[in-house]
């Protein structure tokens, strides 16, 4: 194996990830106890895609890969993921 | 391109026998044999889905029940369609040539996972023997239409579990092939393959295995809801549970939309790689025809709800969905101008494959011109499940995919079998399949405008002149395609040798003998041009 | 044959990173369901998420997450070529996800137990909304289970794997690649756990 481009991600760096993460947790848990109506379900998305971010950048080591393409698909992915549910909605939202 | 000396060690190059008799076939990752191998079973099926269809023609040529019951009827298309599409439109193309020749126009000696690859073929198999076995035992082949709606697919005692079952894993199977074209192309390029320099044919398969990896998994979940509701019934497309059964209709057609997309972009990669040969000349507008493909692939994957103006969509989303079908008609239309233009002051020669293509462009152009009849909502009102609807899609998907598919059984057997059919006969059935074609499908759009419903054993009697009409093309187009398939086969196994380069192409599979060797580039290829370059510089 | 197998670290990476995107479409269409099914029935979705056990969902959102940091760990051990640091971090993996998989079994049970199920006489009386509820929810929480099992096993594999020296400093993509995998696993769940736990 040749490809050694990027740097052993320290030990540390993995468990201040994991304790922000638990820490997400705990908040997203605090802020489903109050009522904030329809705000409720986005801030609560809102934070899942903040720890989904930061289990992407670091636990799956997107943020140290050399080729860009790893990034560009992941985008590509998801637009797709959300235009198939947000075009969806043009048909459920107004019947 | 660049002067490769083939290692001719072998005259049957990866054809020889390596001793291991069926196992070496069956169990080997070697791209070339794998594509082979998906070439016999996916011709097997399209023969069978053929002679379904014209069962179906044989019923339909009188009002009434003709041959079968209407029972059998519902499961006669429905397993024409299972098959023709799942066996073999979907996998076609990629399968059959792009595994052969994908590694070859990049200049590599195989794909970026051999194994995966065999894996993927072992899949279709699995996939393909389960729909057969959901034709016997309980209430017999699925009588639902190719569409599984429900709430008809979970209360039907036909054995639609087992067949939704068999698509799910010929599903994998075509997600497994997406995602290693997607990695070949990025990974595997040999020096100076850069992309302004892919021949076209890869950029539709490209483009294609992303849809491939993209939308199949929706297939995937859509069919295991369908077996989890008949199995535990938890109600999700139910209404007396709350459940909402267009719901289904956005999963299935989320997938199935981008489906005939996977289905016709391979084929017009075959179009692009066959036109310039026999027109002389460089395709016009290379880099619009290579984005035209992504763009196809993308702006295909947002108008599925065309599939479903009628079935209880808000306005707003039948106003959505109709516009962005029309958006997807351009980069359509740039390939078929571009392909025009690169005919003129060309110097054309009609050999086999081009008598395809250019059928080809014409077929598909009354297929996508009836296309856009369908995606203006209003107009899709009075034909959505009729024959017009049955005539648009055979036009798309057999005057386009198959014509190109047969196109690209005439330009490369001679390279992967190292003999040349009969072109005079070649010739004869084209001539044949273009006329029984056009009388059959013209017909199914005339009497479904005419206001004939699809998926009926029966029709009232003002519609049977042009049934009969319609049967007796079915019968000519049958006709052209045994003749063409026998000259084929004929032509590959005794036909006179074909030589490393018949047609006169530029691409990297035409450097090397014919049939190739096992090893495509003992020493990997450096590429200096583009795939298109006419007239060529004289090469010794 | 082929030539001589070339060893392509990042075309393999990129070939699960593809796979992993068919995963996520996956669960993707059982969330287009759960989003228009939401917008469809606010209040029984969220009347019907009080009876799940919150105090177990939390728990396993903090065992999936400590499970993604010991495998994120066992790769950075393995490229150290620490091989009993990596095998302990991935038995550790295991655990969780076996603990998940307890856990699921419990909270099922307990369910199960009270008669709530797909086509359970008890559910079929609740609100339309209701149903749908707990239709997705076994659906999609089966069907995430279905993969911490698979994952868990990837992951005794790749353990195995390294106490083998399959797996090593020098060709370690095979458990990067499973690393991959279970941290998808994860990222699924930290998507289930507020939409289907805290809903209000």
């Amino acid at each position: 194996m040749t490809e050694q481009e990027h740097p052993i991600v320290p030990y540390r760096t993995f468990v201040v990830v994991w304790l922000l993460l638990l820490l997400l947790t705990a908040v997203t848990v605090a802020v489903s106890r109050v009522h904030l109506g329809p705000l409720n379900i986005w801030a609560a998305l809102g934070i899942a895609s903040v720890k989904s971010a930061l289990v992407i950048f670091f636990f799956m080591h997107l943020k140290y890969e050399k080729l860009r393409a790893f990034g560009i698909f992941l985008l590509v992915a998801l637009l797709i993921l959300a235009i198939f549910i947000g075009f969806t909605f043009f048909d459920v939202l107004y019947r | 391109m660049t002067e490769t000396h083939p290692a001719a060690t072998n005259e049957r190059g990866f054809l020889a026998p390596t001793g291991n008799g069926l196992f070496g076939w069956i169990f080997s990752t070697d791209h070339k044999r794998i594509g082979l191998l998906y070439m016999y079973a996916i011709l097997t099926f399209f023969l069978v889905g053929v002679v379904l269809g014209l069962l179906i023609r044989l019923e339909l040529i009188a009002p009434g029940e003709t041959i079968v019951s209407a029972q059998t009827y519902n499961a006669l298309f429905t397993l024409h369609g299972v098959i023709m599409i799942f066996l073999f439109i979907i996998p076609g193309i990629p399968a059959i040539f792009g595994n052969i020749f994908l590694p070859i126009h990049i200049g590599a000696n195989d794909v970026a996972f051999p194994r995966l690859n065999l894996l993927s073929w072992w899949l279709y198999i699995s996939g393909a023997l389960l729909a057969l076995a959901s034709l016997f035992g309980g209430a017999g082949f699925p009588d639902t239409g190719w569409t599984f709606y429900v709430p008809f697919s979970i209360q039907t005692h036909t054995n639609v579990t087992l067949a939704a079952f068999a698509v799910f894993i010929l599903g994998f199977s075509s997600i497994l092939t997406g995602i290693n074209f997607v990695t070949t192309v990025h990974r595997l390029r040999a020096t100076g393959v850069t992309w302004g320099r892919l021949p076209l044919f890869v950029w539709t398969l490209y483009s294609t295995a992303w849809v491939q990896v993209l939308a199949t998994p929706i297939l995937g979940i859509t069919l295991a809801l369908v077996l989890l509701e008949r199995v535990l019934g938890a109600g999700l497309f139910d209404p007396a549970k709350g459940g909402d059964p267009i719901l289904y209709q956005h999963l299935f057609w989320i997938y199935s939309h981008p489906a005939v997309y996977i289905m016709i972009l391979p084929g017009m990669g075959i179009i692009s790689e066959v036109i310039p040969v026999f027109a002389r000349k460089h395709i016009f507008g290379y880099w619009a025809m290579a984005l035209s493909g992504i763009a196809i692939a993308f702006a295909g994957s947002l108008v599925w709800a065309h599939h479903m103006f009628v079935s209880g969509l808000s306005d707003t989303a039948i106003f959505v969905f109709s516009l962005l079908t029309f958006v997807v008609a351009i980069p359509s239309a740039i390939k078929v101008f571009n392909w025009t233009a690169t005919l003129y002051k060309g110097s054309i020669a009609l050999d086999p494959p081009m008598l395809h293509a250019l059928t080809f462009i014409l077929l598909f152009s009354v297929g996508g011109l009836t296309g856009l009849v369908l995606g203006s909502a209003a107009t899709n009102v009075p034909v959505h499940d009729t024959h017009f609807v049955v005539g648009h899609f055979h036009y798309t998907m057999f005057g386009g995919t198959g014509f190109a598919f047969f196109a690209g059984l005439h330009f490369w057997l001679p390279k992967i079998y190292g003999r040349m059919y009969n072109r005079k006969v070649a010739t004869a059935a084209w001539a044949a399949m273009l006329v029984g074609f056009n009388t059959l499908y013209f017909s199914m759009m005339v009497v479904g405008l005419r206001g004939m419903p699809r998926r009926y054993y029966d029709y009232l009697p003002q519609f049977t002149s042009l049934n009969v009409t319609a049967t007796v093309g079915s019968w000519v187009l049958g006709a052209g395609l045994f003749v063409m398939f026998a000259n084929l086969f004929w032509g590959s196994l005794r036909g006179a040798p074909a030589g490393n380069n018949p047609w006169g192409g530029r691409t990297l599979e035409w450097t090397l003998s014919s049939p190739p060797p096992a090893e495509n580039f003992p020493s990997p290829p450096v590429v200096v041009h583009g795939p298109y370059i006419y007239p060529e510089e004289p090469t010794p | 044959m082929s030539a001589p197998e070339h060893r392509d670290y990042t075309g393999a990476k990129l070939g699960m990173w593809l796979f992993l995107f068919t995963e996520l479409i996956l669960f993707g269409g059982l969330f287009i369901l759960y989003a228009v099914y939401l917008h469809r029935y606010p209040g029984e979705f969220a009347a019907a998420a009080q009876e799940l056990n919150l105090g177990l969902g939390a728990a396993n959102t903090v065992i999936l997450l400590t499970g993604s940091l010991l495998v994120a760990l066992s790769v950075s051990a393995v490229r150290r070529g620490g091989r009993r640091a990596t095998q302990l971090l991935l038995w550790g993996g295991v655990v969780t996800g076996l603990l998940f998989l307890l856990n699921k079994y419990i909270e099922w049970s307990a369910e199960i137990g009270h008669g709530i199920y797909p086509d359970s006489p008890i559910l079929n009386q609740k609100p339309p909304g209701e149903i749908i509820f707990f239709g997705l929810y076994y659906v999609t929480l089966g069907l995430h289970g279905l993969h911490v099992l698979i994952g868990t096993v990837l992951l005794a594999v790749m353990a195995l794997y390294t106490a083998t020296g399959v797996v090593h400093r020098d060709d370690f993509v095979k458990l990067e690649n499973s690393g991959l995998y279970w941290h998808l696993v994860d990222l699924v769940w930290i998507f289930i756990f507020p939409l289907y736990y805290l809903l209000l």
